[in-house]
Parts: C-alpha cells; structure tokens; sequence
C-alpha cells in the first residue's frame, strides 16, 4: 500500500509547490527553464472534474432512461398492474392492453433463433480456433466479425426480398409435409411469420455468439490441449473434453449474450414477423415482438394510455435484456479472467 | 522409486479406432459446414446489395429527393445528406464525452466508483435500441414539441458512448506506465501528460474505437423511428424532423410499390458504402503520421 503510494502517480504529478523555491534560489542559470515551472494543480484539478463530469454523465444517462420509462409508464402501470404482461387483449381503440402476445413472440423467436444460432456458432468457433490452417483463421474471423456490423435494416430488406420467398416456395412446404404432424408447421406458409423472424435472428447473432466463445475457448490454457492429446485422444475429444468442457460457462454467458440482442432486435423482425398480436402454435403463424410492437406503433399512439402502455413493454425489455447482459457478463469473466484479453492464439 | 524403464517393443500401441476415429472426421466435416452455412447469408446479401442495388443507383438518386408514389424516378440524397446531418450532432456530442469518460476510467477510474461507472456503461451497451429511442423521444421531442434531427443526434449519440468510453480506456491502459513516468519527471503536469502524451500514443486505438461506435449507429434505423421521424424533404433545421437513409430504407422495403423496393436496395447499397468508406477513411488518416497504439 505504501509503496504503490510512493509510486503512484499523484505524487509525482508535475513540479511539487515545495520544490519551487529552491529551484529558484540555487539561482545558477540566468536561461529559462524549459518547463515553465508553475503550480499545476488547478489545470489538473480541472481536468480531473472535466473528466470526471463526462464520466458522470454515463451515469446519469443510464438513470435518465430508468426515470424515463418508469414515470412516462406508470398511467398504464397504474390501469394494469401485473396483470398487463398476461392479458393478451391489445384494443386501442377499447383503451385495453395487454403484452401478453408480445412476451410471447419476443421469446419464441429468440429460442427460437438460439436453437438454430447455437450450434452453428459453437461449430464456426471450434472450427476457427482448433481446426482451420493458420492461414484462414484471421481472414474467417474477420468475415464472421463482418456479419456483426451489416445494419439490421438490411438484414430485413434482405430476408423480405430474398429470404421469405425461400421460405415459402421451397422450405415450408418441405416441413409442412414431413413434420406438420408436429403441429409447429401448420398452416399455410406465407413465408413471412415466426419461422422467418427466427431465423433471421439466429443469422444476425450467430456471429455475437461463435466471437465470445472464441474467446473463451482461446483462453483455455495451451497445456490442456496438448495433455489431452498426449493421453491419445483423438482431436475432437481433445476439443470436447479439454476444452468446450472447460470453457462451458463463458460459452453460456456467450449465448446468454446472443439472447439479449435477440430479445432487443428490432427492425429486422418488425420487417418478417408479420405483426399481428396473435398467438398460434404454429410456426408459420405470424406474430410481433415487443420491440416490433413499439416501432411499429409508438409515433401512432393518439391516447395517452396507448403511449404509456408501449413504454412500458419498453421498460419490460429494458429490464429483461439488462439482466440478461449482466448474467451473461458475469459468465464470461468467470472464464476468461486473469486470462490476457484477446492473445490472438 | 525407480522402476525398470520400459523397454522398446514392450508396449502394442493400438490402433484409434474406426468409430473415434469417425467421430472425429464427421465433427470435423460439421464444423467446417457451419462455418459455410454461417458464411452464406453474408456471401448472399452482399450479392443481392450489389446486384440489385448498383442498377439502380443513378444520377437522379443520389441528387433528387422522393417523388410522390406513382411518379416513377426521384432519389434519396434528402435521407443521405439527412443521415450524415444526424451522424454528425451525435458525434458531435458523443465522441468527446465518450472519450472523456474512457479518460476518466483509464486514469482516475482505479476505484469502486471507476467501478460502477465501467459497470453503467457496459449496462448502457445493452439498452435495445428501440428502448433508446423512447427516451430520445421522451427527452427531446417532448421538449421541443416536434420530431427532430436533434433529438435523432441524442438518440444515436446515447448508443455512441458507451462503446466509446469502454474502448478508450482499454486503449489507454495500453500505454506502458513508463511513458506517463518519463512526462512526469519532465515536469509535465498531469492534465498535459494524459492528453499530450498518454492519448496521443494510444490515438490510433481510440479512433478505432470511435469508428466502431459510429459503424455501429450509423446503421441504426429503430431509434431514429420517432425522433428524427423521416422527412420527404430537404431539411436542415436541428427543430425539425429529418430525413435518414435506414429510416428510407424501411419504409421502402415495406412498401407494396416496386419502384421503392428498387430505390430500397439502392439505398442500403449507399448506406453500407457510406459506412464502409467512412470508417476505412477515418482509419487511413489515423494510421498515417500518427503514432502507433503502443503495445
């Protein structure tokens, strides 16, 4: 404690005020000095507040936006209560709401995309970091990276144009066939509905989820891989057994992350989802999200009522997808802490 | 306890057998049909964006604002100028705030409360957009008593610091204590010695950082929704509601009009451009003439 006192770095901060007066009073050199020797500590002490207020304001946007939502809510808080998030009428024009369809379509195009995004993920950063020549491994890290910086607005140009009809001609009939028994691909396919939306959520966070099990898998230590292998495994039991098992929490927390953007997405699957507040079994079935719900309908809401409601389905997904970062937050580090952040290995 | 070495010969290495063996080739093969399955989408939308987008981009695109349905013709250059209007207030405010808030963490943030303000902004990265854009709304457009490119700029400039101030600091802490010593024994004083010497070594990092931070809301399209609203119109009043190129690109593609679903895949081949072009700009003159990232 001392020592990193003495060593730190306030007290070493420019000329000390002490010093002064026998810099001066040794009087040898007539030329100047070439740092004007001066009391520095109101420009640091400024400094240090400007800093410090810009630091501040990260603070306070954060509780700007919790004061926000909880006040501009509380009318629909207030009519509702807790019964809001399980009512599934949605009647503005009766003044009645309920986010229940909405809860309901958030969740199951996130499963549903995690379904389809996780192995996938998990099979791109095993591939990345145990199984591709050298040579590959930064240019295919960096194009995965890639499918992270496309806007979301383009995926959903994309799936409208591209995708849905896809969907519809040739993939949807094939599972309505063999597994419309199942009751989840009933219907008819229209090509746009929860399918769509899942799958172009699993597109869009795939590459969230393979980067932070990259990261976590290249924090296993070198050592394991080579004991594992030396004992006479094969390489994927070396990879299941020496690393996956060791890196499973922060792969969680990876795809815990993969949900919360997910559950907060919105323009891509306010573009397929097909937005109607109805909740059907089927796969195929339209839906809406509570983020659609709020793009779609929010610069619309005449009632006072209506606008508080949708805040508060805001302040719903605020709450669900900050909980869900930190959890996923905490999984990370119990993996890759104390580990260098980011050895490119 | 010295035990008799084993002698050559003495062991029958067995063979791997066929089924671990196949295991392992056949996990390999689905490892390496991720990777291509992940790939393909990407493959694809940038096909699609060049394909259908490069044939429609023309002279009175990037120069006209929008007809009125029905009128074949007309362009976008309203949302593209109305996008760089509103990229530029938010950063405008969110770049030397976020910067400042990475200083403060990298420099003064060694503490609990660096602590909390670090665990602030990693929360803040996680806010949905859409969310943010409640916000803006409530904040700004409430206040103003209209839609607005301000209130656009203070949307996107939230998402900015966050991801900012986060990458700041970590460039900072990059700087070797050594060199902030070396001003320090100068005489340098603090506030000089983290802003002449500390920052302008870890420059090239931070700009990175910031141009992340922008490719990242430049593409955003929910928060602007009910802030900057879109406007068929030229406009440059900060009071008033202003076109964007993702907000044009919405409500085209959801259209029922061919000629828009067109001008949509334009667009979007213009905005990734723009953001492609913007970012590898900034990184160009930031990687020439000015010191490396010290690592």
């Amino acid at each position: 404690m001392m020592a990193n006192r003495a060593l730190g770095a306030p007290r070493l901060t420019g000329p000390q005020p002490v010093a002064k007066p026998e810099v001066v009073s040794s009087g040898k050199a007539e030329t100047s000095p070439l740092i004007t020797a001066g009391d520095s500590r109101v420009p640091d002490g400024f400094f240090h507040l400007a800093v410090l207020s810009c630091g501040l304001c990260v603070l306070a946007l954060v509780g700007v936006i919790v004061y926000e939502l909880i006040t501009k809510s509380s009318l629909s808080w207030h009519a509702f209560g807790w019964k809001f998030f399980f009512r599934s009428e949605w009647d503005p024009v009766n003044e009645q709401y309920g986010a229940w369809p909405f809860v309901y379509g958030t969740v199951v195009s996130s499963l549903l995309a995690l379904l389809l995004a996780v192995p996938l993920a998990i099979g791109v950063a095993v591939f990345i970091t145990e199984m591709c020549p050298r040579w590959l491994k930064s240019s295919l890290a960096f194009t995965t990276e890639l499918l992270a910086a496309i806007p979301s607005v383009i995926y959903g140009l994309w799936a409208i144009f591209v995708m849905v009809p896809l969907l519809r001609q040739y993939v949807e009939p094939v599972l309505a066939r063999y597994l419309g028994w199942t009751g989840l691909f009933d219907g008819t396919p229209y090509g746009i509905g929860m399918l769509a939306a899942g799958i172009i959520l699993a597109i869009m966070v795939v590459p969230i989820i393979s980067s932070i099990t990259r990261e976590v898998m290249t924090a296993v230590p070198q050592q394991q891989r080579e004991a594992v292998l030396a004992l006479g495994a094969t390489r994927w039991e070396m990879i299941r057994t020496g690393v996956l098992r060791n890196a499973r929490a922060g792969i969680l927390g990876g795809v815990i992350l993969g949900l919360g953007r997910a559950l907060g997405e919105t323009m891509a699957v306010t573009m397929v989802i097909g937005n109607r507040p109805e909740i059907a079994r089927s796969l195929f079935a339209p839906g809406y999200t509570m983020a659609s719900v709020i793009a779609n309908e929010f610069s619309e809401a005449t009632s006072d009522t209506y606008l508080s409601a949708l805040v508060e389905v805001g302040l719903a997904l605020f709450i669900v997808t900050i909980i869900v970062n930190i959890l996923a937050q905490l999984l990370v580090w119990s993996v890759t802490r104390g580990m260098p952040r980011r050895s490119n290995a | 306890m010295p035990s008799t070495p084993a002698q050559p010969g003495q062991f029958t290495i067995s063979p791997v057998s066929v089924w671990r063996r196949g295991v392992n080739a056949l996990v390999t093969l689905a490892a390496g049909g991720a990777v291509v399955l992940v790939l393909l989408p990407l493959g694809a939308i940038f096909a699609y964006l060049i394909y259908k987008g490069l044939g429609s981009i023309n002279w009175a695109f990037l120069t006209q604002t929008p007809k009125p349905v029905g009128e074949p013709g007309g362009g976008m250059a309203n949302a593209i100028a109305g996008s760089v209007y509103i990229l530029g207030i938010a950063s405008v405010m969110g770049v030397p705030i976020g910067i400042g808030a990475g200083i403060y963490l990298a420099e003064y943030g060694r503490n609990r409360f660096g602590d909390l303000i670090r665990f602030t902004a990693d929360v803040l990265n996680g806010v949905p957009s859409i969310v943010v854009g409640i916000v803006a709304y409530g904040i700004v457009v409430l206040g103003q008593g209209h839609f607005s490119a301000l209130a656009g700029g203070v949307a996107l400039a939230i998402m900015m610091i966050p991801t900012i101030t986060r990458a700041t600091e970590e460039m900072l802490l990059l700087v070797p204590n050594v060199v902030r010593e070396a001003a320090y024994g100068l005489g340098v004083s603090r506030w000089r010695t983290t802003l002449s010497i500390t920052l302008r070594t870890a420059t090239s990092g931070v700009i990175t950082g910031v141009m992340l931070a922008f490719a990242r809301v430049a593409g955003e399209t929910a928060p602007l929704l009910f802030t900057a609203f879109g406007n068929q119109y030229w406009n440059w009043k900060m009071n008033q509601p202003t076109a964007a190129l993702s907000l044009q690109v919405f409500t085209y593609a959801i259209s029922p009009f061919d000629e828009w679903h067109r001008q949509a895949w334009a667009g979007a081949l213009i905005l990734i451009v723009l953001i492609v072009v913007s970012v590898g700009a900034v990184r160009l003159a930031a990687s020439r003439g000015m010191l490396k990232g010290a690592n």
